[in-house]
């Protein structure tokens, strides 16, 4: 019988285990990783977890308690976490055909049929951490059901119960893994779903799972929650890609799922002036330009956002977006860059200090596919244009990322950047920083 | 600004506009009897990382080792996922640091040995273990 399994592997602590393979003397250590402009708690090791920092918090609130416990201090360092993440995910690929990267420290092996190959699948989920943690130095989880959102929760219980990895491979064993899941630890079940579902009774995952599909259609949002309690049942959805949200962080969902490429910082300091933020907001839509281009994709809808401080007090909301849509989809740097300076010019207020800015571009089809507008004049870009993307990308990737770009655009260091007092090398993708052996 | 784009646009399809390209510029007689032959170029990083996943390059900066050939300066490629044998030359951690040495089994212990005179050979404590990061697989020296 083919059967059918997925496994979700998860690294642990990801940046902080990341910083630890070039710096082993913060192995069993606490260490900590920061948010972009060193503005919040990202990452941390077990033993920072056990001193009670928690996730998010605002290092400016808890730095002296930081030095007080001697907990290691890093800057996010995105070169380095991308390249390790590359190499976990090249590792993974040799265990399972079907590898669907979630985000940049997890993704879902597909393990259909795999039974064939490997009969017992618990010792093949051991054989594969053991050969991550050997190529990368990364400790992982595995979690592995017969769903996606099953394979999740596994992980999640392995790692609460320190037990690597877990395998569901029962009607039974699904069942004890519900019960022990409190049902806003749900994968795609937000806060206010939680919250809702809490009122009616409803604390875990096993007591949504006992409810008729009906009642799980009626609350919480129909075919969605449908598919998502098919899938607690071991019924695997395929349409079924609940995406997280992700702050301040470049973030892809990719695979089926994949619906948005963004690109947000915050700002070294707050900026006012327009020419500021519009010199920020083209250097972020060229970033997502080239990730489009580097999927095969082009976007219809570009999101522009403004932030202002978050941690104010205040009536106004912290952050405002702007919506531009494309007529017809398209990757090209210069017309995304246009749209998002159109969708800034509409957001910026005079006198208003923002902290961060962020284009997402959204709307995905894959490139060169896309329907021409029966009621625009417009045609595709010609090949030639194309051609220079093409050719812009080669130039960027060959010789650095600031080797061509708009004049709207950043060069390298732009005045508007942040903060990374405590950023390693990045170790593995610059010459210039190469790792030093002694 | 709107300006600016369109200028750089044109200016840029200019630029971009294809130009044929010829393996060789016979304008009569016979084409070059190697265009069929035509291979890639050999890339040396696919000696270097043949385990791409796991090997890491770093730059040298001891001389610990010159005696092997690795000197102040060098690159060196360090595949994590190879096993080490006696004899193999290792990236270890030492007091929480990454050195690169011979790795030696000898009268039933472990050293680390230096290929340099002047730094002695360094026995492993057994009851503290080896941690082995990874095998140095190739050095790249430039004279």
């Amino acid at each position: 019988m083919t059967l059918t399994m997925y496994a979700l592997v998860d690294c642990n602590n990801f940046y902080v285990s990341c910083e630890r393979v070039f710096a082993p003397q913060w192995q069993g250590r606490p260490v900590v990783v920061l948010s972009n402009n060193d503005g919040c708690l990202i990452s941390r090791s077990d033993e920072a977890k056990v001193l009670g920092f928690k996730m998010g918090e605002p290092y400016h609130q808890v730095r002296p308690l930081l030095e007080l416990s001697q907990v290691k201090v890093f800057s996010s360092n995105y070169a380095l976490y991308g390249d390790m993440s590359r190499r976990v995910v090249q590792v993974l690929s040799e265990f399972a055909a079907g590898v669907e990267v979630y985000s940049i420290d997890e993704a879902f092996l597909d393990f259909r049929g795999m039974n064939w190959l490997a009969p017992d699948l618990q010792r093949y989920g051991e054989q594969l951490r053991e050969r991550v943690w050997r190529a990368t130095g990364i400790p992982t989880c595995v979690g592995i059901a017969p769903t996606k959102t099953l394979a999740k929760l596994a992980n999640r219980l392995a790692r609460k119960q320190l037990n690597p990895v877990k395998m569901l491979n029962s009607k039974a064993e699904c069942q004890a893994a519900l019960a022990q899941t409190l049902v806003g630890d749900v994968w795609g079940i937000g806060r206010r779903y939680a919250r809702k579902l809490r009122e009616q009774g409803i604390m875990t995952a096993a007591d949504l799972a006992a409810q008729p599909e009906s009642w799980v259609r009626r609350y919480l949002g129909g075919v969605v929650g449908g598919r998502l309690w098919r899938e607690l049942h071991g019924q695997p959805c395929l349409e079924w890609n609940p995406s997280e949200h992700e702050d301040d962080d470049e973030h892809l969902t990719p695979g089926i799922g994949r619906h948005s490429v963004t690109h947000t910082r915050s700002f070294g300091c707050p900026q006012q002036e327009l020419a500021a933020l519009s010199e920020a907001v083209a250097t972020f839509a060229a970033r997502t330009a080239e990730k489009l281009r580097r999927h095969g994709l082009a976007a219809h809808l570009v999101t522009v956002l403004l932030g202002t401080d978050r941690y104010a007090p205040g009536i106004e909301p912290a952050t405002r977006t702007a919506v531009v849509h494309l007529p017809i989809a398209t990757h090209d740097t210069p017309l995304l860059t246009q749209a998002a300076l159109r969708g800034l010019r509409q957001l910026h207020r005079p006198g208003v200090a923002y902290h961060r800015a962020g284009v997402l571009l959204s709307g995905l089809e894959t490139a060169g596919q896309g329907q021409l507008d029966l009621f625009t004049s417009l045609a595709p870009l010609p090949p030639a244009r194309l051609q220079l993307m093409t050719v812009l990308d080669r130039l960027n990737n060959q010789f650095g990322r600031h080797t061509v770009r708009l004049a709207a655009a950043a060069g390298p260091n732009p005045g508007w950047a942040g903060r990374r007092a405590y950023q390693s090398p990045a170790y593995t993708t610059d010459w210039e920083n190469l790792w030093q052996l002694k | 600004m709107d300006a600016l784009l369109s200028d750089f646009f044109s200016a840029a399809q200019l630029v971009a506009r294809p130009l044929p390209q010829f393996g060789c510029l016979l304008p009569a007689g016979f084409p070059s009897p190697a265009d069929d032959h035509a291979d890639a170029p050999l890339d040396l990083t696919r000696l270097l990382f043949r385990h791409s996943a796991s090997t890491f390059l770093a730059r040298v900066s001891g001389d610990s080792m010159v005696g092997a050939g690795i000197h102040p300066g060098d690159l060196v490629a360090v595949d994590r996922a190879r096993r080490p044998a006696d004899g193999s030359i290792v990236v270890a951690v030492v007091e929480g640091e990454h050195t690169i040495k011979r790795l030696r089994q000898r009268e039933g212990r472990t050293w680390l040995e230096a290929e340099n005179s002047r730094y002695p050979p360094l026995p492993v404590p057994a009851e503290v273990g080896l941690v082995v990061w990874g095998v140095v697989t190739h050095v790249v020296h430039e004279f």
